[in-house]
């Protein structure tokens, strides 16, 4: 729950007066908050903490942090979401923490 | 070399160890605080390629870890109740408490549902309203803002069936008391950079001050931490402690003013029990008066708990960096992510899962 995982705006939209953003975390989207960001665009990267976007990051440092966590197995297991790529069928994955019903 | 070739840039990274090796003229003892470092560090064997240069404390950063067991059961206790549905990050629910996890809650019966953020919680309770919706706010101050948001939400839409057991935790004086320990190894430390995000680093400039202990804001991949860590070795051998931000692309000195205004509105600053630690003053965060209607303690009557750790548990000792995992007894044979005795085995960011998972068969090479 603690990691802040990088993702793109794709979408804002407003639930009941919240502000809110469709973030794409290399192939899959998420509702999240932009209550601590309000200026946050489409097109812009962030960081996101269970469901909050929290501050700006550069496009560059934004996928390289995505391919690390992929990397790590630890982007499934904070999301609690089946990302489409093949790639890093980790150990971590395996081991830990996927067996947690959704 | 084992492990180099598997940094993203293993030139850059060479030149970064090369460099760090080189400065060292002593074995330096590092902790780094966040689990998310632990588990890269040992995942890329950064402690392996530094052996000669420094030791790493791991340090407790990790939320699922420190949750205190008597939180754990009072969870359990409420999530037990029919007309409750209970909210929580998925890292929680294979905790042990002392006789159960959130895990087995739900398999009796109770409804235990895992929410990605505590909006979702909110929305649960909005859909639900012949129910009482309890969301498990844990964290550092990563995951605080996000938490504090829920109750403000829940307020906005005049919900009365939303409530949070809130168990937070800080960074700052978690530092403070590893240092007053008598005991403490650590020379340097490791920030936290996503902490660092919502605060800013205005709360360790006064650490570094008091303890005469470098401070170096540090990220989480490979290269981030080599950064963080030559930072810190080099002002070390100075012998000029400073605080220094290695994380500057994410971290800003303010961190998130908006964050930490309704920080300062929905919490108060409280003392709290740390799994494995004891009781650090004023290490967390508690609702604050004007928030406390929705405070999931006061509204269920659960306080007699009786707790008690597993005696084949060391992770007190994990967490407080006098013991590597791997020296604990039960550790890969009693206890394993799939049979956890203690929080530091369940969480990928426990420092006994993440050697669990990635040195299982090794001895490192230099082990104080
Ligand atoms: S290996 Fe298991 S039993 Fe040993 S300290 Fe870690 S969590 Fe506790």
């Amino acid at each position: 729950m603690c990691l802040g995982i990088p993702g793109k705006v794709v979408r804002i939209w407003d639930d009941r007066g919240t502000p809110m953003a469709d973030v794409d975390f290399g192939g899959a989207s998420k509702d999240v908050c932009l209550a601590y960001l309000p200026d946050l665009a489409i097109g812009d990267y962030t960081i996101v903490h269970a469901g909050f976007a929290l501050t700006r990051l550069d496009e560059e440092s934004a996928l390289a942090s995505l391919e690390m966590f992929r990397e790590l197995g630890m982007l499934e297991a904070e999301l609690g979401i089946v990302l489409p790529e093949p790639a890093a069928a980790s150990a971590a994955s395996e081991e830990v923490g996927d067996e947690v019903p959704r | 070399m084992k492990y180099l070739d598997e940094f993203k840039d293993p030139v850059i990274a060479k030149r970064m160890i090369d460099d760090i090796l080189a400065t060292a003229t002593q074995r330096w003892t590092l902790m780094e605080v966040c689990g998310g470092q632990t588990h890269s560090i040992i995942r890329n064997g950064v402690d392996t390629l530094l052996a000669d240069a420094v030791e790493f404390i791991h340090g407790p950063g990790c939320p699922v870890c420190v949750t205190p067991l008597e939180m754990i059961d009072r969870s359990l206790e409420i999530a037990a109740r029919p007309d409750v549905i209970f909210c929580s990050f998925g890292d929680m629910l294979r905790v042990p408490g002392t006789d159960k996890d959130l895990f087995s809650v739900k398999a009796d019966g109770g409804d235990v549902r895992v929410v990605y953020s505590p909006l979702d919680a909110v929305n649960i309770a909005s859909d639900h309203p012949d129910k009482q919706v309890v969301f498990f706010g844990v964290g550092f101050e990563t995951t605080a803002p996000a938490n504090a948001m829920a109750v403000v939400t829940a307020r906005q839409r005049g919900l009365t069936n939303f409530s949070m057991l809130v168990s937070h935790v800080r960074v700052p004086p978690a530092i403070r008391t590893i240092m007053d320990s008598p005991v403490t190894r650590v020379q340097g430390f490791l920030a936290a950079g996503h902490v660092c995000t919502v605060m800013g680093t205005a709360e360790y400039g006064p650490l570094v001050e008091d303890y005469q202990v470098p401070i170096v804001v540090t990220g989480f991949e490979p290269l981030d931490l080599l950064e963080g860590i030559r930072q810190t070795v080099a002002l070390l051998e100075a012998g000029t402690p400073a605080l220094r931000n290695a994380y500057p692309r994410a971290v800003s000195p303010q961190g998130n003013p908006v964050a930490q205004k309704v920080l300062a509105d929905v919490f108060e600053v409280c003392d709290r029990q740390w799994r494995g630690i004891g009781m650090i003053p004023a290490s967390g965060w508690q609702l604050s008066p004007a928030w406390r209607e929705f405070d999931a303690s006061l509204r269920f009557d659960v306080d007699d708990i009786h707790t008690a750790e597993p005696e084949a548990c060391h992770s007190g000792e994990v967490l407080q960096g006098l013991i590597k995992p791997f020296e604990c007894p039960s550790f890969g044979t009693l206890c394993t992510p799939r049979t956890p005795l203690g929080a530091t085995m369940v969480s990928a960011e426990g420092a006994c899962a993440a050697y669990y998972e990635f040195r299982r068969l090794q001895v490192p090479t230099k082990v104080s």
